[in-house]
């Protein structure tokens, strides 16, 4: 393809009347985003927005099956993907997503790649190993039973070897390739002088398949291969469901990330243009930055005024006016007129450099916090190997039994302290809680998020797209002139200005009008035969500068009429107050970290009664804020939403994050939260801690089991049925305590 | 009972026929998309040709 070619259309979508301006996004090139797929032939990925039933798959399918080139179209309905093939030129990208979104869904093109491949294959590799334990772990209890039942009846020693030697046909091979997820795991432990309850797994499991063969082999009454291959069974499923509950918070929370994918217009030195993926810039090239676009370098404006929304960057919610000559940065979004940008250096010098280094470096002081279930391993792990050893010398020499006889003891110590109910004790709580916490709309992206979660003593809130809704909302609307608004909301219509945009929100559906012209950071105008009618500033419409920075507002000037006044305010999120307020009952302190103006700040930690604020605050203030606070020994859940935010999230205990929030964000946070409303923040905290309390009855339930069973172990009662019986009885009861979390009223 | 030599292994290999069977369809992507699986069963899939418009 020639890029040179690309025919950038409008999407289909903002040819419909600006109903929910606030929803519009700056306009994507698919094209940029095909990969060349055969002779011929192109492949694009999309993320489909809106699709929930096979209808939808259908008619997209059909819209796309229609046009005469497509060879693929096919919607994923459980990860919300569509896969796109056609053949011709690849700018036919554009036509034909535009073909679909007119349908009314929203697509984003996503890199299959970049997208959590790995987490795919650890995910499918679990899956196999748990199928082929599963299958091993049936088939060998069949022939357990046998034997079992053989015991108390007439079954010659002859059959049993017979059934033995089957079952570690079957075993060995089934062990060999499941063991492979504990193993890996415990061998990087061991490698780094600790160890994690992988250790006593793979141990217990290998001793037991050893000493089971060499009973065998030795014509002997017990072997322990149905114990070895069901415990590796129950532990897979465990480990699979975790991973999967998890894998699909994170694929939803990757499906927001990828929303903020775009490519940058590149103008070249002979004129033309071309689209490329903002990865692939250099410094040096000029962008040319479309009102309504993202800016995707840090660099210097050459030609153009227009004004910025810097809420990514500041959390500033108010537009900044920007001119030739003057630096911006990438996350910025270009609000009014066209722009020229040079890319300036790109890497170590970029504001975007620096708030990742800062987030990385957050990242790695946050690493140190250990599991509770690591923590419990290291003291069980050579409590058990201790015990299993003591046993061996004990039967050995005290006892004055063959060493073999005493092995096979110590090993029935190691199988029946049952790392299973302990390793189960783990995934079962964090299955059934995260799967709570998603129909609540919140997702966990960390595996320890509910641990750390559940010990946090202070919240400390972002302001813009946090605590507010972060943007701007027209206020006493009660109070104006109906005729005036829809007269002002006619012409704002026609921009895309934030305030505009929110005016056109607030006001009844009306025509478009037509032939208004915009003065970038001024206003609009409409010539009409009575004169021209304005609506912009306060310099715009010729009103006296009363000095009183009341906060953003649009003047209306009619020709012979008075002026008009709409003035605007970044409303609170409907339950700020009750939110906030609720975390102090649960006794927790409530802070206030913005990088707005103080003025703002202070009125708002005025109004929902935040004492402990602070303004104007640079994502480095931050992000040592929270280093402060958490070296006072807080135990800091940072809650927010804008780039400036991310290294505080990831320097905090623990960080959640609005989904609305910019994506690096969404990255940096342990958990997000979708909609409009912040008392998800009160579920993920209660869950939280009702989790703990599982976990830790889990813990007790899994170690008392031990103090029964271990003893017994060791003066040699534990027999094969005995252990197999032990261990189920004691998954089961682990699983179904967890459970309990689930069955739990839902507070609303 | 000898004839559990021949039994056992029957059953064995039926087993693993299962197994083999559900590895097949993990691998060539039959859980990809278990919601759209199931409402894919209801498209009428003779429309197709005639909702081809011609071409522009």
């Amino acid at each position: 393809m020639s890029p040179g070619e690309v025919v950038r259309l409008a999407p289909p979508v903002a040819a419909a009347p600006p109903a929910a301006p606030a929803a519009e996004e700056p306009p994507v090139d698919f094209a940029a985003y095909v990969k060349p797929a055969g002779p011929d032939g192109w492949k694009l990925h999309l993320m489909a927005e809106g699709v929930h039933c096979g209808g939808c798959v259908r008619r997209i399918e059909r819209a796309l099956a229609s046009e005469p080139d497509v060879v693929e179209a096919r919607v994923n309905l459980t990860t919300r993907r569509l896969v796109l093939g056609w053949t011709g030129p690849a700018a036919r990208a554009n036509t034909l997503v535009g073909r679909a979104s007119a349908l009314g869904y929203r697509f984003v093109p996503y890199d299959p790649e970049a997208l959590g491949q790995a987490d795919a294959a650890v995910e499918r590799e679990l899956l196999r190993a748990m199928a082929v334990a599963g299958f091993a772990a049936g088939n060998i209890m069949l022939l357990s039973i046998s034997v079992w039942a053989g015991l108390v009846q007439d079954m010659g020693p002859a059959t049993r070897s017979l059934f033995y030697w089957f079952s570690a046909l079957i075993a060995l091979p089934a062990i060999a390739y499941s063991i492979r997820p504990f193993a890996r795991s415990a061998w990087t432990a061991l490698r780094a002088r600790t160890t994690n309850m992988d250790v006593p797994i793979t141990v217990g499991v290998l001793v037991a398949t050893a000493m089971s063969l060499f009973e065998v082999a030795t014509g002997g009454r017990h072997a322990y291969f149905d114990s070895a291959v069901t415990l590796l069974f129950f532990l897979l499923l465990g480990r699979y469901l975790d991973r999967r509950a998890r894998g699909r918070a994170r694929s939803a929370a990757q499906r927001l990330v990828a929303l903020g994918a775009q490519a940058a217009t590149v103008l070249e030195p002979d004129g033309s243009r071309r689209v490329l993926p903002a990865k692939e810039l250099l410094p040096g090239m000029t962008l040319l930055v479309a009102p309504g676009e993202r800016i995707a370098v840090d660099g210097v404006v050459k030609a153009g005024a227009s004004e910025l929304d810097m809420s990514l960057v500041t959390g500033e919610s108010l537009p900044v006016k920007i001119g030739a000559g003057e630096r911006v940065f990438a996350g910025t979004v270009n609000l009014a007129a066209a722009l020229r940008v040079e890319a300036a250096a790109v890497g170590e010098g970029t504001l975007l450099a620096e708030i990742v280094r800062l987030l990385e470096a957050a990242e790695q002081r946050r690493s140190r916090y250990v599991a509770i279930a690591d923590r419990v391993a290291r003291g069980y792990t050579p409590a058990v190997h201790l015990a299993a050893l003591a046993t061996f010398l004990g039967w050995f020499f005290l006892m004055g039994a063959p060493w073999q006889a005493a092995l096979l003891v110590a090993v029935s110590v190691l199988i029946v302290t049952c790392p299973c109910a302990l390793g189960l004790a783990v995934p079962a709580v964090q299955v059934v809680a995260s799967g709570r916490l998603m129909r609540r709309g919140i997702l966990l992206k960390s595996p320890t998020a509910l641990e750390r979660l559940a010990e946090i003593d202070t919240v400390v809130f972002d302001k813009t797209g946090t605590l507010t809704l972060g943007r701007p909302e027209l206020m006493d609307r009660e109070a104006i002139d109906p005729a005036a608004l829809t007269e002002a909301a006619s012409l704002a219509a026609n921009s895309r200005h934030p305030l505009a945009r929110a005016l056109v929100c607030a006001s009844p559906p009306v025509s478009v009008a037509a032939g208004v012209a915009e003065t970038p950071g001024e206003g609009l105008a409409l010539a009409t035969p009575a004169g021209e009618i304005r609506l912009g500033s306060r310099r715009w419409c010729g009103v006296a500068d009363g000095g009183e920075g009341e906060g953003p507002e649009l003047w209306l000037a009619r020709p012979g009429r008075a002026l008009v006044a709409f003035r605007f305010a970044d409303r609170l999120r409907p339950d700020a107050a009750e939110t906030v307020a609720a975390l102090r009952a649960r006794g927790l302190g409530v802070a206030l970290l913005s990088g707005d103006r103080r003025a703002t700040v202070a009125r708002l930690a005025g109004e929902l009664g935040i004492e402990d604020w602070r303004a104007e605050a640079s994502p480095k203030e931050k992000a040592e804020r929270l280093a402060a606070l958490m070296g006072q020994g807080r135990r800091v859940l940072m809650v927010g939403d804008g780039l400036n935010d991310a290294p505080a999230l990831a320097a905090a205990f623990v960080s959640a994050s609005p989904a609305s929030a910019a994506d690096i964000a969404r990255t940096a946070a342990d958990a997000l939260f979708q909609g409009e409303r912040l008392a998800p923040l009160l579920d993920l905290v209660g869950v939280a801690a009702r989790a703990k309390r599982l976990l830790r009855q889990n813990f007790a339930l899994a170690l008392g089991y031990n103090l029964v069973a271990v003893p017994l172990a060791m003066l040699g009662f534990v027999t094969p049925l005995v252990a197999a019986v032990a261990m189920s009885g004691s998954s089961l009861l682990v699983t179904g305590n967890a459970l309990r979390l689930g069955l739990g009223r839902q507070p609303r | 009972m000898s004839i559990l030599v021949y039994l056992i292994p029957i059953a064995l290999g039926l087993g693993l026929l299962g197994l083999v069977a559900f590895l097949w369809a993990l691998k060539s992507g039959q859980f990809e998309d278990l919601d759209g699986a199931a409402e894919r069963i209801l498209h009428d899939e003779e429309e197709e040709p005639v909702a081809r418009p011609p071409r522009p």
